[in-house]
């Protein structure tokens, strides 16, 4: 098992470190000229170039850029968007919003997901069953900023009781509806997922004898049902996190909220923001998405023993 | 005993006309229980599904109205609706609520008592007065295009890729296959915002970015059936008969593996559509006063507070689109394997 997981980690930090190399050099010759005033002399732009380090080669560069990174923390200054404010202490605010509304949305989203999953299961073929599916069904098929246009729509402007844009002030109060909106999704593929897992567990021979041996009711769904049918659903809960990072892009743009996802249509808009946010968004876009993958492998390595048996054959 | 049967009437006795002998081809072929062939099976099995009819229903009911949708008034796309009344100053038809006056007269009794009084807007018209059932249809029609012509794309290399990776497996494999992990841990947002920076907005950002990043998943699904298939005895038989690589690959096992590519496609259209519709919709997709699903949504986000209506019909299109191909892709991927109980 740790032989797996340290082959996993160290594929996941090669892979991200290839990212990165392919990110700066993408950046790096881009065309465009850093210092496009007019009045600055050969000289001074000469010197100004090597002060920053531009006249290296581009390995050499991108070492710098890296050791900088790594020891520091530091991803370098943004030159048009917060004039000379170092990204990184902008980057700490944006995730900080976007990872509070956003893990809501996922608690939200699972803890409805799986209640409804789990009563439509137990209710198979009756009202709640084709609710949850009509409810999923919706949930996959409308983006989740339409909802947002909905909520802010009705419950924002024709009934003013939340606001209407963000405010940081007061967090949790403005977060409803940006998070309700986002755990849509989430919900839907969950309590679909998990009613066809528990309604395919349900049917299986064990269970069967679990209830010809007398049990029934909770503590068999408990124990034997539930059990069985989340390890699959954890599978599932990793995209969906990574989907909701990204599809909390044109809620955080609509709503106003300070963070990545609001940032990021800035860099694809070209919305006052410079090469140095494309790159730092970049590595941390793609560090949040392989390391999400890596741990759903390990959990689900750690969840589903035969996983991890398949995995050591795989290794041999 | 052996004249009569058990209850008493006469047996059975052959006589020579009852039975002829087959000749021929007829003898061949069984006509009781005829074999059918994969697809014919698959095609049942298909249209059994009514979800999957559902889906097909729909996507089709879509694909016709955006061909004839625009046609059925003499609205462009990009005309503002505007006449002079009777006082010979011009109107301009904005921001007109959806209307159709035989349907009112019928309800209320009454006429409209505007200058459009005669005037039929299925979705009524936008902020600028252009008509949007014209535009709904036109914008589906575009989206569908982006959609079809990136994922057919995508589907033609991701197939290649896939199959020749597992074809020739050992060292190619590894360095295909490493090469598509790397491209599988760029989030798709991260190549959007770099392509950004590189080109131009408008359509063919959205091309391109589809182009880069769907045909992943299905070069995936090309190599594993690939895998699956290639050490089963046709291929050993066509190889031992001196085929080449290229005729085996693209001739013999294609047709054998491209069920569940088509699966896949299915499912990829709907990213497409999605993707193409967030981009539109963030501003760097279609560029006016071209119109795709996602800037339509776009303009009625921009009107909603006084035009409320405006943004229900692209939404509703594009929830539609994506309800259909999800259909229609979990019925074909039913139908091409069905399980054992489904039969």
């Amino acid at each position: 098992m740790t032989k797996y997981v340290l082959k996993r980690i160290g594929t996941a930090l090669l892979t991200l470190l290839i990212i990165t190399f392919l990110l700066f050099l993408l950046v790096r010759i881009m065309p465009g000229n850093p210092f496009p005033s007019e009045r600055m002399s050969a000289d001074m732009i000469a010197n100004k170039r090597a002060e920053m380090g531009l006249d290296d080669p581009i390995p050499v560069q991108f070492f710098n850029y890296l050791r900088k990174l790594l020891l520091e923390g530091d991803f370098g200054n943004g030159t048009s968007l917060y004039y000379g404010v170092p990204i990184n202490s902008v980057l700490a605010t944006c995730m900080s919003n976007s990872f509070r509304i956003g893990g809501m949305a996922i608690l939200i989203g699972t803890a409805l997901g799986l209640l409804l999953g789990i009563t439509a299961a137990l209710n198979r073929g009756k009202f709640l069953d084709g609710f949850c599916t009509v409810l999923s069904i919706i949930g996959v098929c409308v983006p989740s900023y339409v909802f947002l246009i909905f909520l802010q729509y009705y419950f924002s402007f024709r009934i003013p009781f939340f606001p209407y844009f963000f405010d940081a002030k007061r967090f949790l109060f403005s977060s409803v509806i940006p998070s309700l909106s986002l755990s849509l999704f989430t919900l839907s593929t969950i309590a679909r997922f998990t009613r066809n897992e528990m309604v395919e567990v349900m049917d299986s021979d064990y269970v069967h004898l679990a209830e010809a041996k007398g049990l029934h009711g909770g503590s068999l769904v408990r124990r034997h049902v539930l059990r069985n049918a989340l390890i699959p659903i954890v599978t599932v809960l990793a995209p969906l996190i990574v989907d909701l990072l990204t599809g909390a892009l044109v809620v955080e743009k609509i709503y106003g909220i300070n963070g990545i996802g609001k940032l990021m249509v800035d860099a694809i808009t070209g919305e006052g923001i410079d090469y140095n946010y494309v790159l730092a968004l970049g590595i941390l876009y793609s560090a949040l998405y392989i390391g999400i993958m890596l741990l759903v492998d390990i959990l689900y390595g750690v969840l589903d023993p035969r996983i991890r048996v398949q995995g050591k054959a795989g290794d041999a | 005993m052996s004249e009569q049967g058990r209850n008493g009437a006469a047996a059975y006795v052959p006589q020579p006309g009852d039975f002829e002998f087959l000749t021929g081809r007829d003898i061949a072929t069984d006509k009781n229980f005829s074999s059918l062939s994969y697809w014919k099976g698959v095609a049942i099995h298909f249209f059994k599904d009514k979800k999957a009819v559902t889906g097909l229903v729909i996507i089709l009911a879509i694909m016709l109205l955006s061909i004839f949708g625009p046609m059925m008034n003499s609205y462009g796309y990009r005309d503002i609706v505007s006449f002079r009344n009777e006082n010979n100053r011009k109107v301009v038809a904005k921001g007109i609520a959806p209307r159709i006056p035989a349907v009112h007269e019928l309800f209320t009794g009454e006429k409209y008592d505007d200058d459009f009084a005669d005037l039929t807007f299925f979705f009524g018209t936008d902020d600028l007065g252009r008509d949007l059932w014209t535009r709904t249809w036109y914008g589906a029609r575009v989206s569908l295009i982006i959609a079809f012509v990136t994922i057919f794309i995508d589907m033609l290399i991701g197939m290649s890729y896939g199959l020749i990776s597992g074809y020739f497996g050992g060292l190619t494999d590894q360095v295909m296959q490493r090469f598509v992990e790397i491209a599988n841990s760029v989030p798709r947002l991260v190549i959007v915002s770099v392509l950004a920076i590189f080109m131009p907005k408008g359509m063919g950002l959205v091309i391109v970015a589809l182009l880069l990043t769907e045909w992943i998943g299905m070069s995936k699904i090309a190599r594993a059936e690939m895998l699956k298939t290639k050490e089963q005895e046709y291929v050993l038989a066509s190889r031992t008969l001196g085929a080449r690589n290229g005729h085996i690959i693209f001739s013999q096992i294609l047709p054998n593996t491209i069920g569940p590519i088509i699966t896949q496609v299915m499912f990829s259209i709907p990213i497409a559509i999605f993707t193409e519709a967030f981009l539109s919709f963030v501003g760097v997709g279609i560029a006016l006063p071209q119109c795709s699903v996602g800037t339509l949504i776009e303009d009625g986000f921009n009107n909603i507070t006084t035009l409320p209506y405006q943004i229900l019909p692209p939404i509703i299109v594009l929830a539609l689109l994506m309800l259909g191909f999800n259909f229609i892709g979990d019925g074909l991927r039913e139908a091409l394997a069905p399980k054992l109980e489904d039969m």
